[in-house]
């Protein structure tokens, strides 16, 4: 959910875009990171770790812990708290490391 | 291809953005490379006004402080800022190299400082993997960078500065704050940022830690319980608070990786709260012509970490030789007014911590 009235911030978020998160088309602004995005949909669990496969989330949202690592256009291990959503974008739950196509 | 800057500023944060200022303000030219789509670092999440002095912003919002800044240094023709731009190494010959654009760059400047600023630390206990839960400031950047209402219902840990003013901004973006637990038998943080939160009704809890985490694939609650005075938990305390995000509010760690990459002689202080660079009355690090300013090399308020930047800035713009007697001037009040900042209770820990400093610099001698 995005805040629309805040006591003290404007938010200047952008144009309104869409991009698909698994398959499932997602709305998000120029302006937003795709963690903010996904957040704003809900949407919290990005991923699955290496060996046991525990649900992996959010932790620092300013590009320090890569615990928020996506596959994006088929790119794996972006840090989506640090990279601003385009329309269009195909962002994936990564498993572990993720593959790299070369 | 290899270009050659005199000054390098690493990190657009409010070390970074004030050194660079300093330093261009006596003629030097500086290159700041910042690894964000814009400059400002952590001020732009600050929606509280500082303490301190006039000459430290004191009464304004962090998030005015840096767009000021940020505005300044965007204008001065003395300073190039690089956005998107992420320092990745420092080598011995004085090669500093930078991400930019998927294209590798190479610097070699004469001077350099590192303001790279800090990351949140994390906590141990079961399930603290689970999604929802987060450092503080990750929270603090969904709703007051992204405008992203971050939950419903939060636990805070830690009831020092940050989670105090986070607690309290949530409430301002329309989420219940339902409990703030601390370690520490008492408040970390200015009482004025707590008094705020009582007055909201949010309970702060002090002598209580979190015993675990749990939910099935996202967070749904945690159980928290008291400690005793050897800081060990005491069985049968366990309360169980349902929520759907914990925040971590225990503090930060220098992030000095690209100190240690230089080769800068490096000591643990836990006063600092980590292993930060040992600096010298300029803030230059055991390497010449390499400094350190902010949180980088010791945790502290983003007021003293301006003033730091300023300092290295003036430091550095009297090594090159520019506007000598002047900058030697803004260099020594800035020292004085680190000094001024420091002096109160407050500023207890980080004198400790720079004493150490201050001995291990001599010990190396």
């Amino acid at each position: 959910m995005r805040i629309e009235k805040h006591p003290i911030l404007d938010f200047d978020r952008g144009e309104k875009v869409t991009f698909t998160f698994n398959g499932q088309p997602v709305e998000g602004y120029t302006s937003e990171t795709i963690a903010a995005a996904l957040h704003a949909a809900g949407i919290r669990e990005l991923g699955h770790s290496q060996q046991l496969h525990r649900p992996r989330g959010l932790f620092c949202a300013i590009g320090n812990c890569s615990s928020c690592f996506m596959t994006v256009d088929g790119e794996p291990n972006v840090r989506v708290c640090v990279t601003r959503v385009k329309d269009g974008m195909v962002v994936e739950e990564q498993e572990g490391k993720g593959v790299v196509h070369p | 291809m290899i270009r050659d800057v005199e000054v390098m500023v690493i990190g657009g944060g409010p070390a970074g953005l004030c050194a660079a200022q300093a330093a261009a303000s006596a003629g030097t030219h500086v290159l700041l490379c910042e690894r964000d789509y814009v400059p400002g670092g952590q001020l732009v999440k600050q929606t509280h006004k500082f303490f301190g002095s006039e000459r430290q912003y004191a009464g304004d919002r962090g998030i005015f402080i840096g767009k000021k800044l940020v505005q300044e240094v965007m204008e001065d023709p003395n300073i190039e800022v690089l956005t998107e731009a992420t320092v990745l190494g420092m080598y011995e010959d004085g090669i500093v190299t930078v991400l930019k654009d998927e294209k590798h760059l190479k610097f070699r400047p004469k001077k350099t400082i590192v303001a790279t600023g800090a990351a949140e630390k994390f906590l141990t206990f079961p399930n603290n993997d689970l999604p929802g839960i987060y450092g503080a400031g990750a929270v603090q950047t969904l709703m007051n960078v992204a405008g992203v209402k971050p939950a419903e219902r939060v636990v805070m840990v830690g009831a020092g500065n940050i989670g105090l003013i986070v607690s309290y901004q949530l409430l301002q973006a329309g989420v219940n704050v339902v409990s703030l637990v601390e370690a520490a038998p008492k408040i970390g943080g200015f009482l004025v940022h707590a008094a705020k939160l009582r007055r909201a009704g949010v309970p702060i809890r002090t002598g209580y830690t979190v015993k675990e985490a749990y939910g099935n694939g996202k967070l749904e609650g945690v159980v928290i319980c008291q400690l005793d005075e050897k800081w060990q938990q005491i069985p049968g305390t366990e309360e169980d608070i349902p929520c759907d995000t914990l925040c971590l509010a225990v503090g930060l760690t220098p992030l000095s990786e690209l100190c240690w990459q230089a080769g800068c002689h490096m000591e643990f202080i836990r006063e600092l709260s980590g292993h930060v660079p040992i600096t010298d009355e300029n803030l230059m690090t055991s390497v010449d012509g390499l400094y350190a300013a902010g949180d980088v090399s010791g945790i502290e308020e983003a007021s003293s970490a301006m003033v730091e930047g300023r300092l290295a800035g003036y430091a550095v713009a009297v090594s090159l030789g520019y506007d000598v007697e002047k900058s030697q001037a803004e260099a020594d009040a800035a020292r004085a007014e680190l000094k001024e900042l420091r002096s109160g209770p407050m500023g207890g820990k980080i004198r400790a911590g720079l004493e150490k400093v201050a001995q291990k610099r001599g010990d190396a001698v």
